[in-house]
Order: structure tokens, then C-alpha cells, then sequence
């Protein structure tokens, strides 16, 4: 009795630990399958293009949105805060700071992935349920080649570039709200973003936007090309494929920040 | 006897407990049109994928022409250059037009000139009673009838030897049906190429089979003409002829 219940507790430990190492071997082989094609010809462009204008151009309100409501937030919060020290005037400086190292490139991040890591699931994963994958390779169409190299390389790089235009349009919410709201001199407040704005700040950010950018199209495409059982099995692969990449992020971003600035 | 274009021997394939193949042996001819037939679950896609690389065989030996296909990347992708496949569901790629289906391999791998490609497919098009205007559809336009008709366009455009027809009927009304048969036949000849069938509509066999083959419990039980088919008195072609649940084959639920 006591040895069977010392077996189960033992089972129910190992068994979602060697579905773990399992699926982080599958992982592991599927990227290096990935990057492999990312570098080797054919390529095609059309897709590509088509990818970009996907996650990049229709994705711009979205960015758009985010970033000027967050900048806005930061303005007003750590105003709030700064008051109680008379340090009203570092806050252009911590909206620069917090817009370009983390807010632009997380939130937009969150929801790009939310936006075309969910649609890259689908639609790949229906491919794989309708025999499209299948159909790919007989004739003479690697599916890496054509459905994940494209995909990853538009990740990685338009997602710096949507970042970018959030940096700016975040700065742009605090100074709203700095100027508007917070009865700030205009020129005082742009003078002082840009004295303080340092290129580490902007390279960071980009820099895990394109980390960010990989992490979504890799886990649109890698959920969706291992998706299976029809209408259900595409469904699962969605959501997998959007909580998958937004825990990566968050994990990355701290990873990244590490790396740039622990000293 | 003629030249054997596809040969298996001893394939074996399961999925995790589960033995679906156990022992397939079968050989194609040259020119000829088999006709495989079985169950539901007897594993006739799972060896129509095996012959294609979609699958790896647990064991055995897939040749083509006499090269052997298990295992070996490049005489894959050199098979599949050869070969034309129309899926059971169509499988028609849905962010491409209908043109850009039947032409993909035009487009993609021999880089043909658009236009160019585009009177290919409409040629081809027209071939599977298909008017013009439905060239710049999307697939998902179409009925199912008209689906399969751009997918049986789609594998034969590039002209290739072997093609596979996975249950080319199913899904459609017997009219339909008839007529995609009567497509089957007609482009096959057109090329003279081999062609493998996999199917458990009687129709079907009938019009479009040289020779059948059955597939039962992963092995094939039985293989011949359709005038033996029709014959023979071996308990498990009768009974899955005459579509009785009584005989040999039990089905598993």
C-alpha cells in the first residue's frame, strides 16, 4: 500500500517532467530545423512581404495605442510620486527611460503576440489539419522554407521598427500629459528628453524587440505546425502560441535587461 | 510481366501501441492503375503517406524504380518531383487564388513566368472542366466537386509519372463522383502514368482500377484484377464488396 502510493506520488512528479524535457527537446530541434532554413535558399520574398505588412503595418494602431497610453500613465503616475520629493522635473527623463527600455518594447510585444502570434498559429495549424502541409511537401516545398523562415525573419525584424515608432509616440503621450495636464513648459520638457536620452536606452529596447519579435513567430509557427486533431487541435495551438510567447517575453525582458544594465 | 514502378516490401508502421502496418507487401507496374481498398483504419493513408516520405516506416523498404525511398532525403525530394498527390480534403492552399494553386510548381520550383504559368493552369484548368473565370477565385469559393477538380489539376500540371489519389470520391454526390472517375482515368492515360488509388468506394474501383489490392489488419489480404475481384470467393473481398456487416472483417469500435 504504502510502496503503491509512493509510486504514484513519484509518477505524477515525472510524468509532467519528462513531458517537459520532451517538449523542450522538440523545441530545440525545431529552432535549429528554423534557423537552418532561415539561411539557406530558396527564399520567398512574397511571403515575406506579405508577413511584414501582416505584423508590422496593421499592427501600427495597435502599437500606436498602447505606447501613448502608457507613456501618458508614466507621466501622470510618477508625477504623483516625484511631488511628494520636489523632483517634478526628472519626470520627462523617467518617461524616456521607461517608454524606450521597457514599456515600448514589452506592451508592444504583449500585443503583437496576442495579435499575429494567435493568427500564425491558426493558420498554419489549419494547414496542418486540412493536409496543406502535406500538400507543401509533395510538391517539392520545404514548409520551413515557405511557411517558418519568412515568418521568423519578419518577426525579427519588424518588431524594432514598430518599437521605434512606440518610442516616440510614448514620449510623445508623457509630454501630453506632462504639458497639458501638468502645466509643463513645452521646450523645457523636450529639452529635457533629449539631453537625457541615451542611445543605450533606445538600443536596448530595440534590441529585445527583435528578441521579442523571434520569440512570437517561432511560437505562432512552432504551435501551429505541431497542431493537430482538427477545429480543437488549432484552437489549442492559438492559445498556446499566445501564452507561450508572452511568459518567453516577460522571462527574456528580464534576461535582456540583465544582461544590459546589471553592472 | 511489366516493369515495377513502386515496390514495398515488409512495411511496418505504429503509432505509439497502436500497429497500423504489419508487413505490407505490394508491387505497382508501370502504367498501371491499383486500386487499394479496406476499412476505415486499416491504415490506407497511413501507407499512402509512407510511400510519399510524409511518414517514416518503422521498417521495411519503399523502391521507386528501383530506388529505395526509406530513409534517403534526396531520392524523396527526387521522387517528388515525379509525382502528383490530390488529398483526400483537396488540400488547396487558401491564401493563393485558384491559378496560383494549379501553378505552384511552376511558380515555385521550375520559376515560370507568371503569365505564362497562368495560361498553363487555365489550359490545365479547362482540362478538368473547369471554365476560365474561375482561375482568379480563392479556393474556398469553390464546392467541393470544384475543389477536387483544381487539386486533380494541381498534381497533374506538371506531367508526372506516378500519382496518388487519396479517396478521391468521398464527400461527393455519386454524379460527382462519376465525373471525377471519368477525370481520373482520362488524365491518367493522358500522361500514361502509374497511378495508386486508395478508396472504399466500389464505384470508384470499378471505373477506374486496372488492379485492387486489400488492405486488412495492416497487411494486404488479397490482390487481382477487378474480374477476379468479382470472382473470387476469398471471405474478406466478398464481404467488403457487398458491403455486409456479416463475414471475416469485424469492425472495431
Amino acid at each position: 500500500m504504502q510502496k503503491k502510493r509512493v509510486e504514484h506520488f513519484l509518477r505524477t512528479l515525472g510524468k509532467p517532467l519528462v513531458k517537459f524535457i520532451i517538449g523542450l527537446g522538440e523545441l530545440s530541434s525545431f529552432v535549429i530545423k528554423a534557423l537552418y532554413h532561415c539561411f539557406t535558399p530558396p527564399y520567398y520574398p512574397k511571403i515575406f512581404i506579405r508577413q511584414l505588412l501582416d505584423m508590422g503595418f496593421y499592427s501600427l494602431p495597435v502599437v500606436g495605442l498602447t505606447t501613448i497610453f502608457a507613456g501618458m500613465v508614466i507621466a501622470l503616475q510618477s508625477y504623483a510620486g516625484f511631488a511628494r520629493f520636489g523632483a517634478e522635473s526628472a519626470i520627462a527623463t523617467v518617461v524616456l527611460i521607461s517608454v524606450t527600455r521597457e514599456l515600448a518594447p514589452v506592451l508592444s510585444a504583449l500585443m503583437v503576440a496576442g495579435r499575429i502570434g494567435a493568427a500564425m498559429a491558426a493558420e498554419i495549424g489549419t494547414m496542418r489539419v486540412t493536409e496543406q502541409i502535406d500538400a507543401l511537401i509533395t510538391l517539392s516545398t520545404n514548409p520551413f522554407k515557405y511557411l517558418v523562415a519568412p515568418r521568423l525573419w519578419s518577426g525579427v525584424i519588424v518588431l524594432p521598427l514598430l518599437v521605434l515608432i512606440g518610442d516616440i509616440i510614448g514620449i510623445f503621450g508623457g509630454y501630453v500629459v506632462g504639458v497639458y495636464k501638468l502645466g509643463f513648459n513645452p521646450a523645457n520638457y523636450i529639452n529635457s528628453t533629449l539631453q537625457n536620452m541615451e542611445p543605450i536606452d533606445i538600443i536596448s529596447g530595440l534590441t529585445k524587440a527583435a528578441v521579442f519579435g523571434f520569440i512570437i513567430a517561432l511560437m505562432g509557427c512552432y504551435n501551429g505546425y505541431r497542431s493537430k486533431g482538427g477545429a480543437q487541435g488549432v484552437g489549442e495551438a492559438t492559445t498556446n502560441a499566445v501564452v507561450s510567447a508572452s511568459i518567453l517575453i516577460l522571462i527574456f525582458n528580464y534576461v535582456l535587461t540583465e544582461v544590459f544594465f546589471s553592472k | 510481366m511489366a516493369e515495377v514502378k513502386i515496390s514495398i516490401r515488409n512495411l511496418y508502421k505504429s503509432f505509439g501501441k497502436k500497429q497500423v502496418l504489419s508487413g505490407v507487401n505490394l508491387d505497382v507496374r508501370t502504367g498501371e492503375s491499383l486500386v487499394v481498398i479496406g476499412g476505415s483504419g486499416t491504415g490506407k493513408s497511413v501507407l499512402i503517406k509512407c510511400i510519399q516520405g510524409l511518414l517514416v516506416p518503422d521498417m521495411g523498404s519503399i523502391k521507386i524504380d528501383g530506388e529505395e525511398v526509406v530513409g534517403s532525403r534526396r531520392s524523396l525530394k527526387n521522387i517528388h518531383g515525379k509525382m502528383g498527390m490530390l488529398f483526400q480534403g483537396g488540400a488547396l492552399f487558401d491564401s493563393l487564388s485558384v491559378w496560383e494553386n494549379v501553378a505552384f510548381s511552376l511558380l515555385e520550383n521550375q520559376n515560370m513566368n507568371r503569365n505564362k504559368a497562368k495560361m498553363e493552369a487555365i489550359r490545365v484548368l479547362r482540362q478538368v472542366g473547369l471554365a476560365p473565370d474561375v482561375a482568379d477565385l480563392s479556393p474556398s469559393e469553390l464546392s467541393g466537386g470544384m475543389q477536387k477538380r483544381v487539386g486533380l489539376a494541381r498534381a497533374v500540371i506538371t506531367k508526372p509519372e506516378i500519382i496518388f489519389f487519396d479517396e478521391p470520391t468521398t464527400g461527393l454526390d455519386p454524379i460527382m463522383a462519376d465525373v471525377i472517375n471519368d477525370l481520373i482515368v482520362e488524365s491518367a492515360k493522358g500522361l500514361g502514368a502509374t497511378t495508386f488509388t486508395i478508396t472504399h468506394d466500389m464505384a470508384s474501383v470499378r471505373k477506374i482500377a486496372d488492379r485492387v489490392a486489400m488492405l486488412y489488419k495492416g497487411k494486404i489480404v488479397w490482390q487481382g484484377t477487378v474480374k477476379e475481384m468479382d470472382k473470387t470467393e476469398d471471405p474478406y473481398v466478398r464481404q467488403f464488396i457487398n458491403g455486409s456487416s456479416q463475414g471475416p472483417i469485424k469492425v472495431e469500435i
